[in-house]
C-alpha cells in the first residue's frame, strides 16, 4: 500500500504551494509559480523519455515550439491572426477554438512529428542520439525562423490571449506528476527501465528496445508539446528564439540536479533550481537597480547555476535523490530511529530497483 | 574563359571555407576520438580567441600577427583549464554525464563573456587585406579568402606532419584508435589527453582568426555556428577519424558554396535546416561516416 506513496508524497507539496501563492496574492509570486509548473511538466517529460530509457534527448524543447505555435493558431481569433500573420493558408486563418481543445491540438502536432521524427532516431543510442536530437532542434529551429507564413518569422508573433491561469497550470502539472510515475510502473516503463540497465540484456528477453522507446518519445512529446502551449498563453508574445539551446539547457539542468532517473528526481530537480534561480535574478536585479556596481551583472544567475550544476556532475552525477523514488519509508525513517522504521526501510520487498 | 573563371571562383571559394571548416571538425574529432567526449564547450573556445583579439587589439597598439599569436596561445589555455578543471573528474563517469558537462561549461562560458565583457556585438580590429581583393585578369579574389586556405592548409600539413612523425603523435593517433590498449602499452593518459585539448585549443584559435575577420566583431554566442559545423562535418565524414574529420569539413565547405550559388534564395534560408538532415540520414545509415575510424556504439 505505502509502495505508491511517492505520488501523494510528490502533489501534496506542491498543492500546498500552489494554495499558499494563492492566498498571499503576489502578482510576481504567481508568475514565478505558473512559470515553475509549465517547466514542471517539461522536466517530468523529459524524465519520462530520457530518465527511463536513459537515451539522451537535447531536441525536447523543438516539441515545446511546436505546441506553442500549433496552440497559438489554433486559439488566436482570425482577426488576430491577420494582424500578426501574412499566412497563405486559409485554413489556418480560419481556424478558432477555445482553450483546451487550443492546447490539445497543440500537443497532438508535437506527439505526430516526435511519432514520424522518432521511428529512424530511436534505432540510435549514445552519442549517434545526442547528435541526431541535437540536429533535430536545429531543424526545427531553423523551420520556426523561416515559415513565416506560419510563425511570422524572426519576429515577435502577438495577439495571443492569455488563458493561462494558475490553476490550470496547477492541475495540469499534477496531472503530470501522476501521468509519469504510472507512465514507469507500466509494463511498457519497466520494459524501458530494464533496456536502460542494460540494452543488450533487454533485448535478449524479446523486449522490442524501439517500439518502447518510441512510446515513451511520443507521450515525452505530447506533454512538452502541452507545455509550450500553456507557456505561449502565459507569455503571450514570444519568438523562436525562447526555444533554443537555453531553455534546453534549463530543463536538462533541474531534470540532472534532481536525479534522472525518478519522477521524485524531476520534481525535486525542477523546485529546487526555480528557487535557485528566482534568488539569484532577483539579486541580479536589486544590484543593479542599486548601482552597486559598475555595469551590470547579467548573465551572472546563469553562470553561478552552470558552474553548480558542473560541480554536481563532478560529485554526484546521479542527481540529489540518486535515482530512487520518495517513499513514505523514507519519511517515517528520518522522523522515527526505531529499529522498525530501519527495517521498514530497508524491507526488500519495497526497494526501488 | 567566363566559365573558367568561374570554376576557379568556386574551388578559391569552396576551399578557403572548406579548410576552415575542416580546421574545426578536427578540433572537435580529436578530442571525441581519444574520450568519446563530444565538446560542446568546443565553440567557446573559439569564442575565447575571438575575444582575446577584441580585449588585446583594443589594449595596445602591436602588430596584428602578434595579436593572432596571444589569440591562439589563449585559446589553447582555455582548453587545457577546461581539460583540467572541468572534464578530467568527469572522465570516468557516464557519456551523459560527460556531456552535459560540456553543455554545462558552454554555458557558462558564454554566460561568463556576457557578464564580464558584453552581451552586445563589439567590433573588432582586423588587418585591411581581410576585407581586400585582388584582381587577377577577371578574377576577384579575396584576400582573406585566400589567406585562411593556406593557414589551413599550412596547418594540416604541419599536424599531420606532428602526428606522424613525433612520439607524441603516434600516441595521440594510437589513443584514437583504442585508448585503453595504448593506456596498458605504458603511454600515460594524462600526457595524451592534454595534447589533444591543446591542439584542440590551436585549431580553435586559428579558426577565430578567421571567424572573426569574415565578420568583423565578436559576439558571446560566436562559438555556436563553429560547433554546429564541427559536428555536421565530422559527423558525416566520420566523428572515429581524424582524417574523416578533415574530408568532411571539405565536403562541408563544397557543400555550402554549391549550395549558395545553386538554391533559389527561397530554399537558401532552410539551408542549415537541409544540411542537419543529412546529418541525421548519415547517422541513420552510414553511422561510421564515409571514413570510418575505430568501432563505436553500434545501432540498434
Amino acid at each position: 500500500m505505502h509502495r505508491h506513496s511517492t505520488v501523494a508524497i510528490l502533489v501534496i507539496p506542491l498543492l500546498l504551494i500552489a494554495v499558499a501563492v494563492q492566498l498571499i496574492g503576489q502578482v510576481v509570486l504567481e508568475r514565478i509559480t505558473i512559470v515553475l509548473f509549465i517547466n514542471l511538466v517539461m522536466v517530468l517529460a523529459l524524465q519520462v523519455y530520457m530518465g527511463n530509457s536513459g537515451v539522451a534527448s537535447f531536441g525536447h524543447i523543438a516539441f515545446m515550439g511546436i505546441g506553442a505555435y500549433a496552440s497559438s493558431l489554433l486559439s488566436m481569433t482570425p482577426e488576430a491572426k491577420a494582424s500578426a500573420l501574412r499566412s497563405g493558408y486559409p485554413l489556418v486563418e480560419q481556424i478558432h477554438v477555445p482553450f483546451m481543445p487550443a492546447l490539445l491540438g497543440g500537443a497532438l502536432i508535437a506527439a505526430l512529428v516526435a511519432g514520424v521524427v522518432g521511428f529512424p532516431l530511436m534505432r540510435l543510442s549514445g552519442y549517434g542520439a545526442v547528435i541526431a536530437t541535437f540536429a533535430f532542434l536545429v531543424i526545427v529551429h531553423v523551420v520556426l525562423i523561416h515559415w513565416s507564413e506560419v510563425t511570422n518569422g524572426p519576429r515577435i508573433i502577438f495577439g495571443i490571449e492569455q488563458l493561462t491561469t494558475l490553476w490550470v497550470t496547477v492541475a495540469l502539472g499534477l496531472l503530470a506528476v501522476v501521468l509519469s510515475y504510472w507512465f514507469r510502473e507500466t509494463s511498457l516503463g519497466l520494459k524501458l527501465r530494464a533496456s536502460r540497465e542494460d540494452e543488450h540484456a533487454a533485448a535478449s528477453i524479446g523486449i522490442n528496445i524501439v517500439i518502447v522507446r518510441l512510446v515513451a518519445f511520443i507521450l515525452s512529446a505530447f506533454m512538452t508539446g502541452v507545455a509550450g502551449g500553456l507557456w505561449a498563453h502565459f507569455i503571450t508574445i514570444y519568438s523562436p528564439i525562447a526555444f533554443y539551446l537555453t531553455q534546453t539547457f534549463l530543463i536538462i539542468m533541474m531534470l540532472i540536479v534532481g536525479g534522472a532517473d525518478s519522477v521524485s528526481g524531476a520534481v525535486v530537480g525542477t523546485l529546487l533550481v526555480t528557487a535557485i534561480f528566482e534568488g539569484l535574478r532577483a539579486t541580479e536585479n536589486a544590484v543593479n537597480m542599486s548601482d552597486l556596481l559598475p555595469g551590470s551583472l547579467a548573465g551572472f544567475t546563469e553562470v553561478l547555476l552552470a558552474a553548480a550544476m558542473i560541480v554536481l556532475l563532478i560529485r554526484r552525477p546521479q542527481g540529489i535523490t540518486g535515482g530512487y523514488e520518495i517513499r513514505w519509508q523514507h519519511i517515517r525513517g528520518l522522523f522515527s530511529r526505531s529499529a522498525d522504521a530501519d527495517q521498514a526501510a530497508l524491507a526488500p520487498a519495497d526497494r526501488e530497483a | 574563359m567566363e566559365s573558367t573563371n568561374q570554376i576557379l571562383q568556386f574551388l578559391i571559394n569552396a576551399l578557403s571555407l572548406g579548410g576552415l571548416y575542416a580546421l574545426m571538425s578536427l578540433g572537435l574529432a580529436l578530442v571525441y576520438s581519444i574520450l568519446r567526449l563530444v565538446n560542446f564547450a568546443y565553440g567557446e573556445l573559439v569564442m575565447v580567441g575571438g575575444y582575446s583579439l577584441l580585449v588585446v587589439g583594443q589594449a595596445a597598439a602591436i602588430p596584428w600577427l602578434i595579436i593572432a599569436g596571444i589569440a591562439v596561445f589563449m585559446a589553447i589555455v582555455a582548453s587545457l583549464l577546461l581539460e583540467r578543471i572541468a572534464f578530467r573528474p568527469v572522465r570516468e563517469a557516464s557519456a551523459n554525464t560527460m556531456l552535459i558537462t560540456s553543455f554545462a561549461v558552454s554555458t557558462l562560458l558564454q554566460n561568463a563573456a556576457l557578464l564580464i565583457i558584453s552581451p552586445r556585438a563589439r567590433a573588432v580590429r582586423i588587418p585591411s587585406f581581410f576585407i581586400e581583393n585582388w584582381t587577377v585578369g577577371e578574377l576577384l579574389i579575396s584576400k582573406g579568402n585566400l589567406l585562411s586556405l593556406v593557414v589551413s592548409l599550412a596547418t594540416l600539413g604541419l599536424l599531420t606532419l606532428f602526428l606522424r612523425r613525433t612520439i607524441m603523435g603516434s600516441a595521440l593517433r594510437a589513443a584514437a584508435d583504442d585508448f585503453v590498449m595504448t593506456r596498458l602499452l605504458g603511454v600515460r593518459a594524462n600526457q595524451v589527453i592534454a595534447t589533444a585539448f591543446a591542439i584542440s585549443g590551436c585549431l580553435a584559435g586559428v579558426v577565430s582568426l578567421f571567424w572573426v575577420g569574415r565578420a568583423g566583431s565578436v559576439v558571446p554566442s560566436i562559438g555556436l555556428t563553429p560547433v554546429l559545423i564541427a559536428f555536421v562535418a565530422s559527423v558525416i565524414g566520420g566523428i572515429g577519424s581524424l582524417t574523416g574529420a578533415v574530408v568532411g569539413g571539405y565536403l562541408l565547405g563544397f557543400l555550402t558554396v554549391a549550395l549558395n550559388t545553386i538554391l533559389p534564395q527561397r530554399l537558401l534560408d532552410f539551408r542549415q535546416a537541409f544540411l542537419f538532415g543529412i546529418v541525421i540520414l548519415v547517422l541513420l545509415f552510414r553511422p561510421q561516416g564515409l571514413i570510418s575510424g575505430a568501432y563505436s556504439a553500434e545501432r540498434i
